[in-house]
């Protein structure tokens, strides 16, 4: 009697822990998305529970002419596609010579790149914006879409190819016995079995553009060409207050895709990661 | 796929350290002449020593080697280059020296950008140079051992066999060392120059001025003093912040684990949303919701105790914020891994532990926690590493604000924030560059912990 009584007591106890941290994660969320069906764009007035609610946040970012929202999704759009495209062909690449070849200054080049993930890339902006300017890429989403692809590549190729070393050797040794070339072993043989991890490089290096607003900010210049987490940003920039329920309204339209996506492939990203970092 | 088992002469021929000798790297000498008259073993006496010395002009020790086209194609790029390059490469290095003695005509900042990719271009020519007399002194070994030397079709066929890991490899690492290492380089230059917002090209020249800024940073109280209370608090935010998101996450992990916890699935995927929400996002909101006149936690929550906090402006309550908001949103990501170690835990252990008459405490000291670290120790310490360079949430929640009278850094600002606000909204870039060599070292430790979890080093030798 007294056991279950007191496992009784554990159980509500953890229950309500868990509901405490349900109030903490959601309440935030709830508040956005209340925010942004606030009629009007002052967050002096708006509340969590809009005493009529409205879609006109949402309907300004699309119809209203002065809205470059569509735009910016775009923009964001194309930079994101060639950004995954560019960088699943050259991580995949370079982590296959990494993974299954001997050169001469291998273990060199595989120290190189591992330093060079850890030195953050912000360090560096002032030289690449003087470098971008001198090679005339400032202000294009070339340059932006050769920043984020090599800025990436050091963290990817680790990922990829702590995952391709635990694929056995036998089965590329004995495709090459066949005779298969190099880049057919890589598509034939350890296309397909890398592929979940080329698929989570491929969604990070698509996703990375939507959310970040620090690299378009200095490579960008004119607002045609901004990218949709700079265009937000630039919203709430000057003064916070003013703008916030738009700002809200458009990026929960970025946050949607990107959580669904996410919450669906969670078991696959989160063994893939842990394979490739702790293998790398 | 090592390239061990090719006898062929041209193949390489494994070194005891595991490496192949093939190949040249960015050399073009990859494309292996022909001399189809030469059979094999013609040539034993061959000097390898006599092609080194021939080969200081690049071509000629090849050509000592009778290897014709291969040797034109160095000679040619040789000349080539003396003739293209020497101008421009040694006005970069004169750049690079002297910052330019005119500023009307000089930008300091793109001589600094030349000169640095001079000196990157002069590295990569003297590694080609070194290859290529190694290159003739190998071939005329070769020769000496009676290797016969390959056909035109043989030679591209093997430079594609053996070349392929450079073909991939070359390019990725040019683009890395602009991308990377030439704003390194960049940065570190900086921090040895006169360059802030008074004395800012293209109206002034910038000048070396050594170490100046270094004993500024030390030595003068706004800077080090501004610096002391960075340090300090980007110490305590890496360490309480990831701390506390790893016990949280701990913590949680374990509870909803236990046996007795129904609707797993639903906890878990609520538990991951903020993980999964993208941070720009989520800061931006918490920024609001802590706003001291119009945020939601003043208003509509602690209202109801009829108090109000300054978050955003007292220093003390800002960082207290920002650490409830790094929280929030890091624990996810240790809760998923700790989760999935706890689920592979073997229950075997536990039933063990129960016939033994452990306790529950015992069970958590000897059993789940030494499973859990082993597995996430190296993931755990890469979140400290993260944490000290978390730009983003600093940056999006306050600014780094609020400013702090005597500094010039605000109360929440980490040393990679302050850099920032140094060089895009003070212009100060040369204390910015100064402040970033010693945030290099900091890294630098961290990148040599990395190096030694990494399997890609221990396994070095295996394959």
């Amino acid at each position: 009697m007294k056991r279950t009584m007191k496992s009784n007591l554990e159980v509500s106890g953890i229950y309500l822990i868990i509901l405490v941290m349900f109030a903490v994660i959601l309440y935030p969320l709830l508040w956005a998305v209340g925010i942004s069906l606030n009629p009007g764009t002052s967050m002096f007035s708006a509340k969590l529970i809009p005493d009529n609610w409205s879609f006109d946040n949402y309907n300004w970012l699309f119809n209203d002419p002065r809205s470059d929202y569509t735009l910016w999704y775009k923009n964001t759009l194309i930079v994101a596609s060639f950004n995954a495209l560019a960088s699943v062909v050259m991580v995949g690449l370079t982590a296959f010579v990494f993974s299954r070849y001997h050169f001469v200054g291998r273990k060199n080049t595989i120290y190189a790149t591992l330093l060079m993930q850890v030195f953050p890339v912000l360090m560096g902006m002032v030289a690449i914006y003087l470098l971008l300017n001198l090679v005339g890429l400032l202000d294009t989403f070339t340059g932006l879409v050769i920043f984020y692809t090599v800025g990436g590549l050091p963290m990817n190729i680790f990922l990829v190819k702590g995952y391709m070393d635990t694929i056995p050797r036998d089965l590329d040794e004995s495709a090459k016995m066949d005779g298969a070339g190099h880049i057919r072993i890589l598509t034939r043989i350890l296309l397909p079995l890398i592929a979940p991890i080329l698929a989570v490089v491929a969604l990070f290096t698509f996703m990375a553009p939507f959310m970040d607003f620090l690299t378009p900010r200095i490579i960008l210049r004119s607002p045609e060409k901004y990218t949709v987490a700079l265009g937000l940003f630039s919203f709430i920039n000057d003064k916070m207050g003013n703008n916030f329920t738009r700002f809200a309204a458009g990026t929960i339209l970025i946050a949607l895709p990107i959580s669904t996506v996410f919450l669906f492939l969670q078991r696959y990203l989160i063994s893939g990661l842990a394979e490739g970092g702790t293998k790398g | 796929m090592t390239t061990e088992h090719t006898p062929t002469p041209a193949a390489s021929r494994v070194t005891p350290s595991g490496g192949t000798g093939s190949g040249l790297g960015a050399n073009p000498g990859t494309n292996r002449g022909p001399d189809p008259g030469t059979p094999p073993g013609a040539n034993a006496g061959a000097s390898p020593a006599t092609a080194a010395w021939l080969s200081v002009v690049p071509g000629l020790g090849q050509y000592y080697n009778r290897r014709w086209i291969k040797g034109t194609i160095f000679l040619a790029l040789a000349v080539l280059f003396a003739i293209a390059m020497t101008a421009p490469l040694i006005n970069g290095i004169w750049g690079l020296i002297t910052l330019g003695d005119d500023p009307a005509a000089d930008d300091s900042r793109t001589l600094l950008v030349q000169g640095i990719l001079s000196a990157i271009v002069v590295v990569i020519l003297a590694i080609a140079y070194v290859l290529n007399i190694k290159d003739a002194h190998r071939d005329a070994v070769r020769r000496r051992e009676g290797f016969a030397i390959p056909s035109v079709r043989k030679a591209f066929h093997d430079s594609w066999e053996h070349g392929f890991p450079y073909f991939i490899v070359v390019p990725t690492f040019i683009l890395l060392t602009m991308i990377v290492i030439f704003p390194l380089l960049f940065m570190v230059l900086l921090a040895f120059t006169n360059y802030n917002l008074y004395n800012s090209p293209p109206a002034h020249l910038l000048d070396w001025v050594g170490f100046e800024n270094f004993v500024q940073l030390f030595t003068e109280s706004i800077w080090s003093r501004s610096l002391l209370a960075v340090m300090a608090w980007t110490v305590v935010w890496t360490l309480v912040a990831t701390s506390l998101q790893i016990a949280l996450a701990f913590f949680l992990a374990m509870i909803v684990n236990d046996p007795r916890v129904r609707f797993k699935k639903l906890i878990r995927t609520v538990f991951i949303l903020p993980w999964a929400v993208p941070s720009f996002m989520t800061v931006l909101v918490f920024a609001a919701m802590f706003n001291d006149t119009f945020g939601t936690i003043n208003r509509d929550i602690l209202s109801i105790f009829n108090v109000s906090i300054p978050w955003l402006t007292d220093p003390t309550w800002a960082r207290i914020a920002i650490i409830f908001v790094q929280v929030w949103l890091g624990f996810p990501y240790v809760f998923t891994l700790v989760t999935g170690v706890l689920q592979s835990i073997s229950k075997d252990w536990y039933e063990a532990a129960d016939v033994d008459g452990g306790t529950r405490f015992a069970k958590f000291r000897y059993i789940t926690m030494p499973h859990v670290l082993y597995a996430t120790a190296p993931l755990l310490i890469m979140q400290y590493a993260y944490n000290f360079n978390n730009f983003n949430i600093i940056y999006l929640f306050n600014k780094g604000g609020p400013p702090v009278p005597g500094q010039s850094s605000g109360a929440t600002d980490i040393l990679i924030s302050w850099v920032y606000g140094l060089t895009f909204d003070q212009n100060n870039y040369k204390m910015a560059a100064a402040i970033s060599i010693i945030m290099g070292l900091v890294v630098a430790f961290f990148a040599f912990y990395q190096f030694r979890r990494s399997r890609s080093f221990r396994e070095e030798g295996m394959y």
